[in-house]
């Protein structure tokens, strides 16, 4: 398979935007203990879009959430622009995969998208300026008045998008946001995560566990073992930066990274991965 | 539903059970049994007057103090105790045993504590008036969605402000839920707490009428608690109407799809 090198090999800048250093996570449950996640290591760069994606239960979200501060972690750091994360920092926002629970109910999509705004005592004149852009760019500028429950599954992850970036994050989080809508309003919105972060230059880590959706979004793909997990493989995603559905997806190159993932995957089905394996086979990518 | 369709299933039965009752009653010349018309004079006569500003009135501005006080201690007590895990394991079991405890049986005790006022009658109405509220504060608290909440910290909501747009408006339901229970229960003491050493309000009144045999009087007194129950439901729909549109609307939608 002809997959261009990982990025392991490239230099890896000073002060990486996001810093995860040998994570771990171990659950404590009645009887025993769960590791779900053993130990991650990676960066993302300033301005990277890197999406992370590994089979259902490798510990994808328990990750986010470490990242997040939301929650903690057994062993290991994560630095956000070389500080510490031990709660939820400032400058990072999350999108979540349940929209419906993510929304207030009582509250309109305007006030919901300026709800942390306002939290963050931003004048008024501002924070009404920060709505309007987020809303346009996420093509909802015409339902501010509206609840988020009279709005599609789709177009409520758009408002969840709105409130990210209204905040105007450093970082933003996605847990698979697009897990739950279906495959056109995906396409859409994966669309708009790349115009998004052309836009605005913020640093992006996307969890998924769609193969397709990854190599079509990312410009890293980082590949997780089942749990417990550690990183199966980083991989640079060659693709021109303009994408779109159609011909990004007929490329050549995107079936040639796809089916690369498709396989790392299915191999990190079939159990945890020693470190012996991943060293040979990435000597053999060589 | 048409406006004049509402107003139709509204007043419907009531009107058909006082025909009804009408029918059954006439010619009876039992003294205990009240007929509608008399009823409806001597309701007339009785309460309207210097009775509603002596009797009424008063029971009523208590019943309102009381439930306000009730609502609100409810409400701040619940989200002080729901938010705070150390708190609630400590105090749930107390408050099953107080909220088993029947508000009546303290009359006599909050007479002797806070003496034979309007503050004891209140507090009585308080005591009872207030577990609906609490307890389903507390647990809607506790049950805050996990995913809002994550949404929130993320944001650095917190203290105040997650109080304000988070927990109270996601406890609403629950807290609107325990609040109708609570009016009920409100009415009641409100009378109970007339009924001892007391020398004014509807309580004392209707007593008063049954121990003299003034039986209509005293039927009437009845139906003038109905009324204010009555009242109390609907300004209660008209709140809960505005406050949880919200959650109606969302309800409406999820049982569509």
């Amino acid at each position: 398979m002809t997959v261009s090198e990982t990025t392991m090999n490239q230099p890896v800048q000073a002060v990486p935007m996001l810093s995860v250093r040998g994570l771990q996570k171990i659950y404590k449950v009645p009887g025993g203990e769960v590791e779900a996640v053993r130990d991650l290591t990676f960066d993302l760069a300033e301005g990277e879009l890197v999406c992370l994606v590994g089979p259902s239960g490798s510990g994808k979200t328990t990750l986010l959430k470490c990242i997040s501060g939301l929650m903690e972690q057994t062993s290991g750091t994560v630095e956000l622009n070389g500080s510490k994360v031990t709660g939820p920092p400032k400058s990072m926002a999350v999108v979540f995969q349940e929209y419906g629970r993510s929304l207030f109910p009582w509250m309109t999509v305007r006030a919901n998208v300026e709800l942390p705004l306002k939290n963050q005592k931003v004048p008024k004149n501002e924070r009404a300026a920060l709505v309007d852009a987020a809303l346009k760019s996420v093509g909802l500028d015409h339902v501010p008045k509206s609840y988020p429950w009279q709005l599609s599954g789709g177009m409520q992850q758009r408002v969840a998008i709105a409130r990210a970036v209204a905040y105007r994050p450093q970082v933003l989080l996605m847990d698979e946001p697009f897990a739950a809508v279906d495959a056109q309003t995906r396409a859409d919105l994966e669309d708009l995560i790349r115009t998004i972060w052309k836009q605005l230059g913020v640093t992006i880590l996307f969890v998924t566990h769609d193969i397709d959706e990854s190599v079509y979004l990312g410009e890293r793909v980082i590949v997780l073992s089942s749990s417990p997990t550690v990183v199966q493989e980083d991989l640079k995603i060659d693709l021109p930066a303009e994408r779109d559905q159609l011909n990004t997806r007929a490329l050549p190159r995107f079936m040639e990274l796809r089916s690369h993932v498709y396989a790392e995957i299915q191999r990190a089905k079939l159990g945890p991965v020693t470190e012996q394996i991943t060293a040979q086979r990435r000597a053999s990518l060589k | 539903m048409s406006p004049l369709k509402r107003v139709t299933y509204f007043v419907g039965l009531p009107i058909l059970l006082i025909v009804l009752w009408y029918a059954l009653s006439f010619g009876s010349t039992n003294f205990f049994v009240p007929k509608p018309i008399e009823l409806a004079q001597t309701l007339w006569t009785t309460w309207i007057g210097d009775r509603f500003f002596d009797d009424v009135l008063p029971s009523l501005g208590r019943l309102a103090v009381g439930l306000f006080f009730a609502i609100a201690l409810g409400i701040v007590l619940g989200l002080l105790i729901g938010s705070t895990r150390w708190l609630r394991n400590l105090l749930e079991p107390l408050l099953e045993f107080f909220r088993a405890i029947p508000p009546p049986v303290l009359v006599p005790l909050l007479m002797l504590l806070i003496g034979v006022n309007d503050s004891m009658k209140v507090a009585v109405i308080i005591s009872g008036a207030i577990w609906p509220v609490l307890l389903n504060t507390v647990e809607g608290v506790r049950a805050v969605d996990s995913v809002l909440n994550d949404s929130c910290r993320s944001y650095g909501i917190a203290g105040f402000a997650r109080i304000r747009y988070f927990v109270l408006p996601a406890v609403t339901p629950q807290i609107m839920a325990g609040v109708r229970q609570s009016l009920s229960i409100g009415l009641i003491l409100m009378v109970i707490s007339e009924m001892f050493a007391s020398s004014s309000g509807l309580g004392f009144t209707i007593v008063q009428f049954q121990r003299n045999f003034a039986i209509p009087e005293m039927w009437s007194g009845i139906v003038v608690l109905g009324l204010i129950g009555l009242g109390l439901a609907i300004i209660f729909q008209f709140v809960e109407r505005r406050v949880l549109h919200w959650y109606h609307g969302l309800k409406e939608i999820t049982h569509d799809s």
